[in-house]
């Protein structure tokens, strides 16, 4: 039976490649919207996160802190069949890439918000102090001194989660969004050639995860503050 | 003529510490105080109290025959009257030289960003750093730094100038560039000064005020405090200032 079908697949895997890359794409695209998407909502929903962990009353800042424990705590792929699987149970019924995008950007999120708090408590209290001297209010202080300058603090570790989110965006396939994993799968079912697809995919990530490192690093430097940091010539 | 500052009976403690036990003075439009001491006698709790990044225990503050310590006033409006230059600077670090003036200016006084720039770049020039205007602190020696603390404060036009230990943080080479920016300004601008610098307190101040485990041991004019001085402990300490700071420094 495998001899019959492999004269129908082309052997040479460079024809291998084209032929399978339109599927693959469909699925990078999917990969792709899941990423940016829930980088984005995460790094909002971060934001207010971590403002509310640091500068909250003890109410807002028990309520950020509970949300970012009970999410760091429990697994992805537990939080997105939840909203998958268990929310109809509510009345609630998501298509998988909803869920998908719901639970990444929920996930992203409580990660976001600890960079943050930690590049927030990194400043030192004379730059909120100075703010404030000025006659600024403190969301003022907040917004135009506190959150640029540890925003740029936080864009390493950002860079870290963009390419976390991008590769667990392949956990999506498990509540079947058809994205780049689960479109290798499915080749990888009808070819049985699982080595060559699984390679191409992790080639395919690895790629986007080096052209996404090089972006950030782009921007890390034009945010960069003169004077301040390690120049490359610093022997340390 | 009506008093640009009063402070009176001004009292506070953290936790069991006292650190002011009641501290009553008042300034002039133009002037310059001096306030001396040893470490840990109050003199930095008192400023931060004027401004209140930290709230008084009991007393009242005036400023411009408005008492600000009264709770209806709004505390962000009354510290844009209160220029305040640090011991450690506090300069914005993304910001350049420029921006770290500008920024009140334009956040706070509402003004259009060209004419915040304008007169921002009038301030840093008025303390001798218009050509440093698109530095960023880090870039900046720590005289430098100072300067655009003092540009910072000024810029917002401030009734009083509050400056705690300006120089304590810098190298000696770097004090007398901003001694002489605030000697400058003496006269034009109402200034409450807490420094070591007796040099400075001498040639500069109008009245030199004399504190002690939180309270006013002593005050009056430079020459009478460092000549003859009504009380012991004023003596001694100025004693043990001229050893180890050298002399009153220049006259």
């Amino acid at each position: 039976m495998g001899l019959k079908e492999e004269s129908n697949i082309p052997s040479n895997f460079i024809e291998f490649f084209i032929e399978s890359m339109p599927k693959l794409l469909e699925g990078l695209s999917n990969t792709l919207l899941l990423t940016f998407i829930s980088i984005i909502i995460g790094f909002m929903l971060g934001v207010l996160l971590a403002l509310g962990k640091v500068y909250g009353n003890k109410i807002i800042a028990g309520i950020c802190s509970g949300y970012i424990e009970i999410i760091r705590g429990t697994p992805l792929l537990v939080q997105l069949f939840i909203l998958y699987f268990g929310l109809p149970r509510v009345g609630i019924s998501l298509s998988p890439i909803n869920a998908a995008l719901v639970g990444l950007s929920l996930n992203s999120a409580a990660y976001q918000a600890e960079y943050l708090r930690g590049s927030i408590q990194s400043i030192q209290s004379g730059q909120m102090i100075a703010a404030r001297t000025l006659g600024m209010s403190k969301i003022q202080s907040i917004q135009y001194i506190i959150l640029p300058q540890s925003l740029r603090i936080s864009i390493p570790a950002w860079s870290n989660e963009l390419i976390y989110l991008l590769k667990y965006t392949s956990i999506a396939y498990i509540i079947s969004v058809e994205e780049l994993t689960a479109e290798g799968k499915f080749i990888a079912a009808t070819t049985y050639r699982y080595l060559e697809i699984f390679a191409m995919i992790a080639l395919i990530y690895l790629v986007l995860t080096i052209l996404f490192t090089s972006i950030i690093d782009i921007i890390e430097k034009r945010f960069s503050i003169p004077g301040l940091g390690i120049t490359k010539s610093a022997r340390l | 003529m009506q008093h640009i500052l009063e402070v009176k009976d001004v009292h506070k403690s953290y936790g069991e510490i006292r650190v002011l036990k009641g501290i009553s003075f008042t300034m002039n439009k133009g002037e310059t105080k001096v306030i001396i001491g040893t470490s840990g006698t109050g003199k930095s709790t008192l400023l931060r109290c004027i401004n209140q990044l930290d709230p008084l225990d009991r007393g009242e503050i005036w400023l411009e025959g408005e008492e600000i310590t009264h709770r209806s006033k709004s505390i962000n409006i009354i510290r844009q009257k209160i220029g305040f230059v640090f011991q450690d600077f506090n300069l914005f670090n993304h910001l350049t030289a420029l921006k770290n003036v500008s920024i009140g200016l334009e956040k706070v006084k509402g003004m259009s960003k060209e004419e915040a720039r304008k007169h921002a770049l009038q301030e840093l020039q008025r303390v001798g750093l218009e050509k440093q205007a698109h530095q960023y602190p880090a870039q900046l020696s720590g005289g430098q730094k100072q300067r655009v603390g003092i540009a910072r404060a000024l810029a917002m036009d401030p009734t009083i100038i509050l400056f705690d230990e300006p120089t304590s943080a810098l190298d000696p080479e770097l004090i007398g560039e901003v001694l002489e920016v605030m000697k400058g300004l003496a006269g034009k601008v109402t200034m409450l000064v807490v420094t070591h610098e007796m040099g400075f307190a001498r040639n500069v101040a109008d009245e030199i005020i004399f504190m002690e485990g939180g309270i006013v041991v002593e005050s009056g004019p430079p020459a009478q405090m460092f000549t003859n001085p009504k009380f012991s402990r004023t003596k001694d300490f100025l004693g043990k200032i001229a050893t180890l700071y050298g002399t009153e420094g220049g006259k």
